[in-house]
Formats: C-alpha cells, structure tokens, sequence
C-alpha cells in the first residue's frame, strides 16, 4: 500500500451481553482511500464501524476485546476521552438525521459544541463545508429555513456537511444512500470520490456495485468474521474465497 | 347474511354516536347551567366590580361582590407551584428518560405516577398536619396556612402530571437524533439541552399546562391549606382564598336563588374560563411546536 495507515483493528472481539457478533477481527485502513465494507445482514459490519467511534457505548451491556489504534492511540479503553475521538471521526447514517433545526443551525451544531464562539469563523465553516458537501447552490438562499423542508437525498447531504464541520480525519458511512433514489445515490457517490482526497472513509454498504464503484479497497464480512479483504479490484474480479465470489455474484446473502 | 352484517354495523355505528353525544350534551348543559345560575350577578353589579373589586362581603349588609383579591389568590398559587413543579417534574423527567438506568426508570416511573392517585384531600391534610406547623416555626410566621404552603402542596399534586408526560415526550424523542449529536462530539448533557429538550418541547409544554390546570382547578387542597382569607396577598407567607376553596366553603350556607349563590356561580364562570384559557394555549402549543421529529424522505 503505498498511503499511510491510519486505522488499525488487532484481534477485535465483540459482545452484545452474551451475544458474541465479531470475532477477530484485524483490518487495517488507509489515509485517503475509502474502505467498504460489505456482507449480508447482520453479518457485523455496522458494529464494526461503530466501534471505530465508540458509538456502541451508548448501547447498554455491550463489550469489546482486542484493539483499535487510530495514528497509534488506542481507542478501546474505557478511559479514553469519546468526546474528542468522536471530533476526529465522524458518521454519517443509514437514515438522514437532521436535527428539526435551520440548515445553517445543523452544520453550526457540531462546531458549537465544540465550543467555537467565533461567529464569523462557525459562518465560513458552515459555508466550506456546504460547499464541500456539494449542496451550496441549493440551499444558500435558505440556510435559515428548517432542514426537515430538504429532500432525503439533500438531507443526506447535509448530514455528510454537518460532519465533515468539525474537521474530522475519518468519516465513517453507514449505508449512507440505501434509503435514497438512484439519483440522490450517485450525488452520494461523486461526493465520496471527492471526500477521500482529505479524509479516509469507511462505508458499509449492502450494493454491490456502490462498493466497487466507491472503494479502493474491500472487506467481506459474513456471520461476524471478516472473510477476506484487498483491492476492490481483486475481490470483485479475481476472489480467493469461494465464498466471497458467491456472495459478490449474489449466489447467497 | 350481508344485509344482516350491514344492519349491525349501522346499529353499532349509531349506538357509539349515540354514547359520544351523551356525555357531550351533558357537558354541554353543565355549563349552560353554569352560565345560568353564575349570570344574574350582574343584575346587581357590574361585570368590572365583579371581577375587579377588592373586597368579597358576600353576607355583610349591603354585601360586596368583588372577587379580584381571589382571582389573585388562584392566579398567585398556581404561579408559585408552577415555579417549584416545573423544574422538578421536567427535571425529573429527564432523569428517567435519559440519565436513570433502565432498571430505575422501570421502578421510579411507575410511583412518581402513582403520586398522582394520592387523594387530594390526603395531600391537604399533609399539608395541614405535618407542613404548616413547620412552616410557621422555621419562618415563625403568625399561620402555617397560607398560599406558599398551598403552592407546594399544589405542586406535589402537579410534579406526577408534569413528570410523566415529559418523560413520554423526552422518550419519544428518535434516538437517530440523539445519534446525530454524540456522533458530531457533544456530551450527553449538550445532547440533552440543546437536541432532546428542543425536540420534545411541544409535549414537555403540554405537560405543564394540564399540570397547571389541574393546579388551578383544585378544590380540596386550597380549601384545607391556602388560610381562606379574602385579601390580596402582600407575601407568600400571607393566607389566601383561592376562588374553588370560596365556592366550596360558601356553598352550602348560600341560600339558593339568592346574589350570594349568584355570585358563586359567576366565580365559577370565572374559574371555568381560567380552564378553559389554559386548555387552549397548551393545545396551541403543541400545535405549534409540533415536530415532525425524524426526516422523512
């Protein structure tokens, strides 16, 4: 690989009570590159991204083993501060979640809980990062207004620009574009192509042809294991497994 | 069979329109019956002295009919309570909802909802026996019976109310959205005041106008605890007649037919118009902040 690792899960095991749903898993991810992640339902992929921002503590009973380092701090311990790792990798969700706030209000959340008084500073943000979600020209005469009045595909796409508000180095995507139109969908896409020259990403994504069309690289996972991983190229063209190719050409799953 | 099937549900359809409009219309001539008997005050004064006067002598000769400084007895405790309930009830709200583990809020929720079943004359007589004593030692102050002590105990009665809506608002809140905010870094408190609050207003504000109004409506507790003095109050401290606890008390030695039982009447005109007052602002308000809560694509 010739990008710098950014993310690195060692021996990663994963408990809802006594439930186990990831079993070692070890997978590295790049700076720049966008990493998919696909497999059938429940097949852990969704716990496994959010473990990369901790998210799964808000769920009561679970438990992790093993180890994630981002830039060489490990993320698992309970004495880690989840506040300032959830400022370095933000999420984008399966459903978009506006806030029931102004557009301008939405994108300005993540800043003010950031505690950033500067108006004007939050006000250029709140622009850069519209722009950078690629929904400026269609909202810029009302960034005052409600944003649950947006589309589901623009809605999305202001959720993508609420996160990337607070500078993240990693963005996590869960299924960001299963509940949109085709049409929204390939915004999505162009806007995640143009993303990663900044940041790395991790999608989960239930498409196919999202995951090759999208990611440098992919990893299959299936009943809580990671299958198998590499280039997207290879996996979708030339697949070690069996399993994964059966999957990939949609003989199960 | 099909013509039978359709000739009972006709028959259900009018039985229910039948049961609905008896229950309206009896609402409906309680309160002609109110206006009936509450209006010919106003033979004999004024609607202005009426609810402006300062000074209620209803059996004095020649009696004044001014019940100002009850209107301001019910208004000054209801205000009073409103202060202590709505910070506790939401308050505690927020703390089953969001804070309290699941194991708590399962016991906790259940009995500050049964508060709500205490009797109301089990909260006056507390508040009688136990809080009045109290209150006259710690303040030494000439009565323990006043409306400070008519707004707590108020207050207790409207904290179940206040509390448990809340708490269906505050939990009715998508979880998407509390997502959202701890994704984007905010702690669990900055989620709570500036998402899950926000969001849940419109109910939050439901819950404090029907606490309200059960507060300003209440007969017993007034009647028990408030002092019963006709006066405007000049402290918390002093005794106050809120206008259910003079209806209540002056009732029975009113003769009927008579300006005193007019005059009882036409305060519960009043008071009814209070009620109703409220019922409309926490309908508006919820109308208004009504949120459609999670995106809809």
């Amino acid at each position: 690989m010739d990008k710098p690792l950014k993310i690195t899960s060692k021996n990663l095991n994963f408990f809802y009570g006594d439930f186990q749903a990831l079993h070692d898993i070890s997978l590295d991810f790049y700076e720049c590159q966008v990493t998919a992640l696909i497999g059938p339902s429940g097949c852990g992929k969704s716990t496994f991204l959010r473990c990369l921002n901790r998210m799964n503590d808000l769920i009561p009973g679970t438990r992790v083993e093993g180890e994630i380092m981002i830039d060489d701090q490990a993320i698992c311990a309970s004495s880690l501060d989840v506040v300032m790792l959830r400022r370095r990798v933000g999420m984008v969700f399966q459903k978009p979640n506006p806030f029931p706030k102004s557009i301008y209000d939405n994108v300005a959340y993540g800043l003010i809980v950031n505690g950033i008084k500067d108006k004007a500073y939050v006000a250029q943000r709140v622009e850069e990062s519209i722009k950078q979600a690629a929904l400026w020209d269609e909202v810029k005469d009302r960034l005052h207004e409600s944003a649950l009045g947006l589309s589901g595909g623009q809605q999305q796409r202001l959720c993508i620009a609420r996160a990337l508000a607070i500078k993240p180095e990693v963005v996590l995507m869960d299924e960001p574009a299963s509940a949109l139109d085709p049409l929204a969908t390939q915004k999505i896409e162009e806007l995640i192509h143009n993303l990663k020259e900044l940041y790395t990403i991790i999608i989960v994504t239930h498409n196919m042809q999202q995951a090759a069309r999208v990611s440098d690289i992919t990893a299959f996972f299936y009943i809580g294991k990671l299958i198998e991983t590499g280039d997207t190229d290879t996996i979708f063209t030339r697949p070690k497994l069996k399993q994964t190719e059966d999957y990939i050409t949609g003989r199960f799953g | 069979m099909a013509l039978m099937r359709q000739t009972v549900e006709k028959s259900v359809q009018k039985i229910f329109f039948l049961i609905a409009m008896a229950s309206i219309t009896t609402l409906f001539l309680i309160m002609v019956f109110l206006f009936r008997e509450g209006l010919p005050i106003f033979k004999t004064v004024s609607v202005k002295e009426f609810v402006f006067g300062h000074y209620w002598y209803p059996t004095s000769e020649p009696p004044d009919f001014g019940i100002f400084p009850l209107i301001i007895a019910s208004l000054s405790v209801t205000v009073v309570s409103a202060v202590i309930s709505i910070p506790l009830g939401v308050m505690t709200a927020v703390y089953l909802a969001e804070i309290a583990s699941k194991k708590v809020s399962e016991i906790a929720k259940p009995v500050v909802e049964l508060l709500a079943a205490l009797p109301s004359v089990v909260i006056g007589f507390f508040g009688m026996v136990l809080v009045a004593p109290f209150l006259q030692k710690v303040f030494n102050i000439p009565t323990g019976l006043n409306l400070f002590n008519a707004a707590l105990m108020l207050a207790f009665m409207s904290i179940p109310t206040i509390c448990s809506i809340s708490e269906d608002a505050i939990h009715s809140v998508p979880v998407a959205l509390k997502e959202a905010s701890i994704a984007l870094g905010a702690t669990h408190l900055e989620t709570i005041v500036r998402v899950i609050l926000p969001a849940s207003i419109s109910g939050i504000s439901t819950a404090v106008i029907l606490g309200l109004s059960r507060a300003i409506g209440e007969t017993m507790v007034v009647l028990m605890v408030a002092g019963g003095a006709a006066m405007l109050p000049e402290s918390i401290f002093d005794p106050v007649r809120p206008m259910p606890a003079s209806i209540a008390s002056e009732m029975a030695e009113a003769p009927v037919g008579g300006e005193h039982y007019y005059a009882l009447f036409a305060t519960g005109v009043v008071l009814f118009l209070f009620t109703l007052i409220f019922n409309v602002i926490a309908d508006h308000i919820a109308y208004k902040y009504k949120q459609t809560g999670e995106a809809s694509l």
